[in-house]
């Protein structure tokens, strides 16, 4: 046991300074120097103003934007010092009572649409920060916003396809479409 | 199931035995003492470590001082850790001024992160400084996967060595493990990671000026700062609006690749491989998965090559791919199936070229249901327990996989190190069941498995199951336990099967609606982990320093072959059987019971 003790000692101060502060300050050094733009959050600048993150989903509920994913985050949602989901359980009784109150929203923000509510767009996401919606979520909202934008549903629709996103090299993951730069791109186009 | 899904899982399969079959012969080389490569670059480095430590590497250990040093070098660990939380606060790299973690909570993270379980009470971003995830945190992802390895290793040298007395030296095997195995691979990864979109920095947390104004209800708080309730207890709150978003940032991309390497899983963030800074594409998706299989892959064919019969390797994971494949499938048809009682509300669950459909709640856009349920499968077999997705939220059939992967004792694949040894063992218990009944003496790679062995494979096999169910009970039984659930009937029982199957075994996931930050759960849960830890590694030592002492048999016709199909089923056989009369009547009372009642509403 004693002539374990400096052994010990040693090597796990030696390992800690390497692991510990050695390892992420070079990974951060080069970080900094090949990928500055990633490295400090893939932020959006706007008239000089950070305006979000084009990797964190931002709270929309006016109708003349694109709406995400609902966010369990708390207190306010899309908290992103806070993240997480609802864990909401498949077989508790709220879960079924918030998709209700969220499927009666949308159905009456969005008369122009018949059929069933894309999923995505009526469950919580797991980090309560996804910045992206499925292309079927997008195009569901497409009349509301060109109406309430008084643009041509074409247009709208057109900029909805340059924003969607296929799989990743065509294989990984699923299409999608980031909600914040969509709108921003909206936003642009008005002014 | 998709097509798309059948696919991605074959993708996965085929990518990770080619990543892996070479890193398995460079494990065999650099663990048995050869600086091999580009890494004899770093071999000054090793000597240099060696000198100042006093530490002689060619000096061997008896399996009783590989144990004290291995127990003494983590309590050191756990200590440290401990030490870091309380103190965080008056600390450098601290810039949002985060306070010392609770007693509690800090003792739960400390030995968690210690035993590379990695189990998470806390909320990442609102809980440890900078200096506390680099110093305290990324250190443990490191020297407990080490430590795995090490164990593993000097498993291996037992059954590969005859008639010695010592499997090797600690401090080496650390060394050599941290130096020349995790340390590049986690470099790499790290820097993919921010290509794609990471983060690493140490900048204060970012506020963004949002689009639109944000309307929510604010917990209002009394003059001590206490969550004022009304009269029926639920807290008090007043409409509040925000245009601002506070975007917490940290070093994270370094921390992310060990985590995944090491199989450790505890996340920067609270919403842990979900979070877009933690995994911000599907390619870093599928990295994360690679990385979380791929040093337990590589280590069967280490043990194949050190044993000196590569067909020995093949089959132990012949024997885990197949549980995998079958287990994984069970997740990904469930979770596509999607929740009925969604769709009869309206929601359109169906997958088409547009949208992922299934079972989104707690789900990510980008890695929708094949991503997510592949993830859950790999991070439980696994004894990773990073999330991409919330297991809470899953379908009671998507759920039971992760959980039943885990009680299986972490051996389909299993934690660096962890996984192999743990395997190994079961294979000892299923030649000593094949021994019985073929009336012979069992051996294993000749060597004969006789009282001692047998005695401390029941041990190691046993421990876990006892602390799951024995940490259930007292949890369902108190009201502290009880306090915590978050979702009502069986699946809050399910809650609470899951985080001590997670802790024993550990694995570090959760079924996260359990409000497991408490003094009850941080307690009882960090018993759990230090025990489901090393409770078995010191049995497994000591049954690696029984057969190195061991004369080798020769080969007859006798000797039960156990490189073939036969022994391929028999090893799953005895993993399944001793998993099913451990666990199948807990089961029954959580996710089972939770499936039938979501069919019959």
């Amino acid at each position: 046991m004693k002539n374990h003790l400096r052994p010990a000692l040693m090597l796990f101060g030696i390992l800690t300074l390497l692991t510990g502060l050695l390892y992420p300050l070079a990974v951060t050094g080069i970080a900094q120097a090949v990928f500055p733009e990633q490295a400090n959050g893939s932020l959006i600048v706007r008239d000089g103003k950070v305006v979000g993150s084009a990797l964190i989903g931002q709270n929309f509920t006016e109708n003349q934007y694109f709406w995400g994913r609902p966010s369990a985050t708390g207190p306010m949602p899309n908290n992103a010092a806070n993240s997480g989901g609802s864990n909401l359980g498949p077989t508790n009784p709220a879960l079924p009572d918030a998709v209700k109150e969220r499927i009666a929203a949308l159905k009456a923000a969005h008369p122009a649409q018949s059929g069933p509510v894309p999923v995505d767009l009526v469950t919580a996401s797991a980090s309560g920060l996804d910045p992206q919606i499925s292309p079927a979520a997008a195009r569901y909202q497409v009349e509301r916003v060109a109406q309430a934008r008084q643009l041509p549903v074409e247009k709208v629709l057109k900029l909805v396809e340059a924003h969607t996103e296929g799989r990743q090299w065509g294989v990984f993951g699923e299409a999608r479409v980031n909600v914040l730069q969509l709108n921003l791109a909206l936003d642009k186009l008005m002014s | 199931m998709t097509t798309d899904a059948i696919f991605q899982l074959g993708l996965y399969l085929a990518v990770l035995l080619a990543l892996a079959w070479p890193l398995g012969a460079y494990l065999s080389r650099v663990l048995q003492g050869e600086a091999w490569g580009p890494v004899r670059l770093l071999a000054p480095a090793e000597r240099l470590i060696y000198r100042i430590c006093g530490i002689r590497a060619d000096e061997e250990m008896n399996w009783k001082n590989y144990a004290i040093a291995l127990i003494l070098f983590n309590t050191l660990g756990a200590v440290a850790v401990y030490g870091l939380q309380r103190l965080q606060g008056g600390l450098p790299l601290n810039p949002q001024n985060l306070g010392a973690v609770s007693p509690d909570s800090a003792f739960n993270t400390a030995l968690s992160f210690a035993t590379n379980t990695n189990w998470q009470g806390y909320g990442g971003e609102s809980t440890m400084s900078y200096l506390t995830q680099m110093l305290a945190l990324t250190v443990q992802n490191f020297l407990s996967a080490a430590t795995g390895i090490a164990v593993a290793i000097a498993l291996i040298r037992g059954f590969a060595r005859h008639s010695f007395g010592t499997i090797g030296n600690f401090w080496a095997d650390l060394t050599r493990c941290t130096l020349y195995v995790l340390l590049p691979l986690s470099f790499v990864l790290a820097l993919v990671q921010v290509q794609q979109g990471s983060i690493q920095n140490l900048k204060p947390y970012q506020d963004a000026q949002t689009l639109q104004v944000t309307t929510y209800q604010q917990p209002k708080n009394d003059a001590q700062g206490n969550p004022l309730k009304d009269e029926k207890g639920n807290p008090v709150t007043e409409e509040a609006k925000t245009a601002t978003q506070s975007i917490a940032m940290g070093p994270v991309a370094s921390q992310e690749a060990i985590k995944m390497i090491g199989t450790n899983g505890g996340g920067f963030f609270n919403a842990n491989s979900a979070h877009p800074y933690e995994n911000p594409t599907p390619l870093t998706n599928f990295l994360q998965m690679l990385a979380i299989f791929l040093i337990p892959t590589a280590l069967c064919f280490t043990f194949g090559r050190i044993v000196g019969d590569q067909r020995q390797g093949w089959a132990v994971l012949a024997a885990m791919t197949a549980i995998f494949v079958v287990m994984v499938c069970v997740a990904l048809y469930a979770e596509q199936q999607g929740n009925p009682q969604l769709t009869q509300l309206g929601a359109d669950q169906i997958a088409s070229a547009v949208q992922a459909g299934g079972n989104m709640e707690g789900k990510e856009t980008r890695f929708g249901i094949t991503a997510s349920a592949l993830f859950a499968a790999i991070t439980t077999a696994a004894s990773c327990g990073a999330v991409n997705a919330m297991h809470d939220s899953f379908t009671p059939l998507g759920g039971l996989v992760p959980l039943a992967l885990i009680q299986m004792g972490e051996v389909v694949f299993g934690g660096v190190g962890s996984g192999l040894y743990g395997m190994l063992i079961f294979a000892i218990m299923a030649v000593f069941i094949s021994g019985l009944m073929i009336g012979r003496t069992p051996e294993y790679l000749g060597k004969k498995i006789e009282i001692f062995e047998m005695k401390m494979t029941a041990l190691a096999i046993l421990v876990t199951p006892i602390l799951v169910l024995v940490g259930t009970a007292i949890a369902v039984m108190a009201t502290a336990g009880k306090a915590g659930v978050a979702n009502p009937a069986a699946h809050g029982f399910s809650e609470i099967l899951y985080a001590f199957s997670s802790a024993a075994n550990n694995n570090g996931s959760a079924f996260a609606g359990l409000s497991a930050n408490t003094p009850f759960y941080n307690v009882l849960l960090g018993i759990a982990v230090w025990f489901g830890r090393f409770a078995v590694i010191v049995p497994v030592l000591a049954i690696a320093g029984s057969l190195a002492a061991k004369k080798r048999l020769a080969v007859t016709t006798g000797t039960l072959p156990t490189h073939g199909p036969l022994f391929v089923i028999l090893l799953i056989g005895t993993v399944l059987l001793v998993g099913a009369l451990n666990f199948i009547p807990a089961l029954a009372l959580g996710p089972i019971i939770e499936h039938l009642q979501m069919l019959a509403n």
